[in-house]
């Protein structure tokens, strides 16, 4: 009985892997022909995009007019553009008087300092800059409206895409201080805060957002007395919120149920209260699991913003419907709608880009 | 955004607010006009020639200029008018309930509208009525011969029951395309999904002139319905009623007695040969103050929007993209069906 090692002295030189396995080839057999089935869906893939592709770009580039002041000035078979040189200012402020567009531009620019504290919390000095950020809501507010030396603005001219970034914000701003208290509100030990609380989500979450549009359109000026006019965008903004709320409740509860009862109890071994608890062991854990989910809501929100059309608002989406209204402009429908997707995938990218990064700092994946 | 104070009325508002009755009846729409010193005028989102905004952003059209002629004869002034944007659903609930003083928006007067729903209708201030797009080369002269065509049509409107009505009475078949609005209606029949388009005659008109070459297609000459359009206010406000028909009579008197925007200054300063013009204008008796206006109530109304004529040319008429005919809507006098009434 005798077994056979084989030694060599010297280590054996790595070889490359075959050509058929590595450069672009390689990369092509691994991800888009690795088997019978992705060679059809990446050969049909190919297909439609080259059924798609040139005609998309030569309609809405090579073959289009970007320059004139009426439709009548497209005169080739492509897409028609002109209007946006005319119209951008509608599009992005509405109505709003040209010469105080600056208003909104600084509310919006304050954005970024008020966000800053709360997104990075190793900045220096966030403890007071946080300051600024709960103060930036009623900022941005009297910046819109006036009042108090500023012109006043009626929100009646607020339009196009300010409104949907308005509503928006001020919707994601404020519902999830509300959405973390519902879900803490679901899960309380106390039963009439579990029982309204409860009944609150499941209102919301049961009934559709446009539902409750035309509800605060139609509905309130006739069981509020005549002269007595709460406004039209405040409406939308409480009911916005008030919707989300219910959706980052659940969000949140999701995120509060996936941690193991052993944090709770050492929470209390440690001698905190209910509160301190909650904000210094529970939240943060809870949190930072439902931020996928969090930021998923937002985007819905964000998007839904477009519903208040419905009730005669006029963002982005009904200002393009005015303006191929406009005989100048008509059957534009295309141009303009392309137009505004474009604006909504910039902002809906651009904050599942940010979640994602946020993940990953978080280390959320483990 | 506004005040708490608001916050708090809305809460003592919602607490004890009893059920009275739907639809708020207020009697003094003109003082509440004069006390808020801009009119709230109902208009649509926007519809080619009647309301849509130019490039500055300022809402224009032939829905818009009535109220601006309306705010004109009661402030004395076009501009304050607040344009409040109200949809095809949330229109009468507008008016009922006082977010707006008057609705401009197109809508046809019917039985049930100025009845049940408790409206007064000013007048008509536009004759439309359905017809029927089709491409030339189909050689068609007259909706009759439409029979087995396929028609686009717009979803839940009574256009969709009149085209019924009508084929059947006139024993054609014909196969439904339907669509949700005049945008996606001009896709589709450019498209080719149907032979026709039919819907209210201006909505045609612009749909055609929204087409590659608009002369390729043609509007049959049949008007397969009746559609007045003309603007309204809530019942049970007689003065107030009376100011918005009264107006809309000014518009036509006007252009049948030849008063334009551009003499009615020279024409209300002296007398004119025409003694019913004198009275209009306030150059003669008190028109105005039996409704509670000031005397040259019209001459401002004149001077703000021009006549019914000049309006027409403005907004709809041949000089215009949409190029809708006068047809029923000229004077009495040109073949049409607007017959002013006599200011005496």
């Amino acid at each position: 009985m005798s077994t056979f090692h084989r030694t060599t002295a010297e280590m054996v030189t790595p070889r490359p892997p075959p050509p058929l396995s590595r450069g672009v080839i390689g990369w092509l057999r691994a991800n888009l022909f690795s088997s019978w089935f992705n060679a059809a869906m990446t050969l049909l893939a190919v297909y439609l995009l080259w059924l798609l592709v040139p005609g998309i770009l030569r309609w809405g580039l090579l073959d289009a007019d970007f320059a004139g002041t009426t439709r009548f000035d497209c005169q080739s078979a492509g897409a028609c553009w002109a209007w946006v040189d005319q119209r951008i200012y509608q599009f992005l402020y509405g109505f709003y008087p040209p010469e105080q567009a600056w208003r909104v531009n600084l509310a919006l620019t304050l954005l970024i300092p008020a966000l800053l504290p709360v997104l990075f919390d190793r900045m220096p000095g966030a403890r007071w800059a946080r300051w600024f950020s709960l103060a930036y809501p009623f900022v941005a507010a009297f910046l819109l409206v006036g009042g108090y030396g500023l012109a006043e603005v009626p929100t009646d001219r607020f339009g196009g895409f300010m409104l949907n970034v308005a509503v928006g914000l001020a919707g994601i701003l404020l519902s999830l201080p509300f959405g973390i208290l519902l879900a803490l509100g679901r899960r309380s030990q106390l039963p009439l805060v579990r029982l309204l609380s409860t009944a609150f989500i499941e209102t919301f979450r049961g009934i559709p957002l446009v539902t409750f549009m035309f509800a605060a359109a139609l509905l309130l000026p006739i069981f509020l007395p005549p002269r007595f006019n709460l406004d039209l965008i405040m409406r939308v903004i409480i009911l916005v919120t008030m919707y989300a709320s219910a959706y980052i409740a659940e969000v949140v509860r999701g995120g509060l149920q996936s941690l193991p009862r052993g944090q709770y109890e050492a929470a209390q071994a440690l001698g905190l209260g209910y509160w301190r608890a909650m904000r210094l062991v529970i939240l943060p854990q809870a949190l930072k699991v439902s931020i996928p989910g969090i930021v998923n809501t937002f985007i819905a929100l964000f998007k839904d913003t477009t519903l208040v059309i419905v009730i005669g608002l006029f963002d982005i989406l009904n200002i393009g419907t005015s303006m191929i209204a406009n005989p100048n402009w008509l059957g534009l429908g295309t141009e303009v709608y392309a137009f505004i997707s474009i604006f909504f995938f910039v902002i809906c990218f651009a904050m599942s880009r940010y979640s994602l990064h946020l993940e990953r700092r978080l280390d959320v994946g483990r | 955004m506004r005040t708490p104070r608001a916050w708090i009325a809305a809460a003592a508002a919602v607490a004890t607010v009893t059920l009275s009755g739907i639809g708020v009846t207020n009697a003094a729409t003109l003082e509440d006009v004069r006390a808020a010193g801009t009119l709230k005028c109902g208009i649509n989102t926007g519809l080619p020639g009647f309301a849509y905004t130019d490039d500055r952003g300022t809402w224009t059209g032939f829905d818009v200029a009535y109220c601006q002629a309306l705010a004109a004869a009661v402030l004395g002034d076009p501009t304050k008018v607040r344009y409040v944007n109200v949809s095809a659903a949330n229109r009468f609930t507008a008016l009922a309930s006082g977010e707006i003083d008057v609705l401009s928006r197109n809508t046809t007067w019917t039985f049930q509208r100025d009845n049940e729903l408790g409206f007064t209708f000013a007048g008509v201030s536009y004759y439309d009525g359905q017809g029927f797009l089709i491409r030339r080369s189909l050689r068609v002269a007259s909706a009759k011969e439409l029979n087995g065509a396929s028609v686009c049509i717009q979803r839940g409107t009574t256009t969709e029951l009149n085209l019924a009505d009508y084929f059947r009475a006139n024993n054609l078949r014909y196969e439904p395309v339907p669509i949700a609005d005049n945008e996606e209606a001009r896709v589709a029949y450019v498209a080719g999904r149907c032979d026709v388009y039919t819907a209210d005659a201006s909505a045609l008109a612009a749909t055609k002139s929204a087409l590659q070459n608009p002369n390729d297609h043609m509007i049959l000459p049949e008007v397969i319905s009746k559609e007045p359009l003309g603007p309204l206010v809530r019942q049970g406000d007689e003065r107030w009623s009376d100011i918005a028909r009264w107006t809309l009579n000014v518009l036509l008197a006007a252009e049948e007695y030849g008063v334009t925007q551009a003499n009615v200054r020279d024409m209300a300063r002296a007398a004119t040969p025409n003694p019913e013009v004198n009275r209009m204008l306030g150059s003669e008796g008190s028109l105005g103050a039996m409704l509670g206006l000031a005397p040259n109530w019209a001459v401002n109304v004149i001077a703000a929007v021009g006549n019914y004529g000049e309006m027409f040319e403005r907004y709809l008429g041949a000089r215009t993209p949409l190029g809708l005919p006068r047809g029923l809507n000229a004077l009495y006098k040109n073949g049409g069906v607007l017959y002013p009434l006599p200011m005496r």
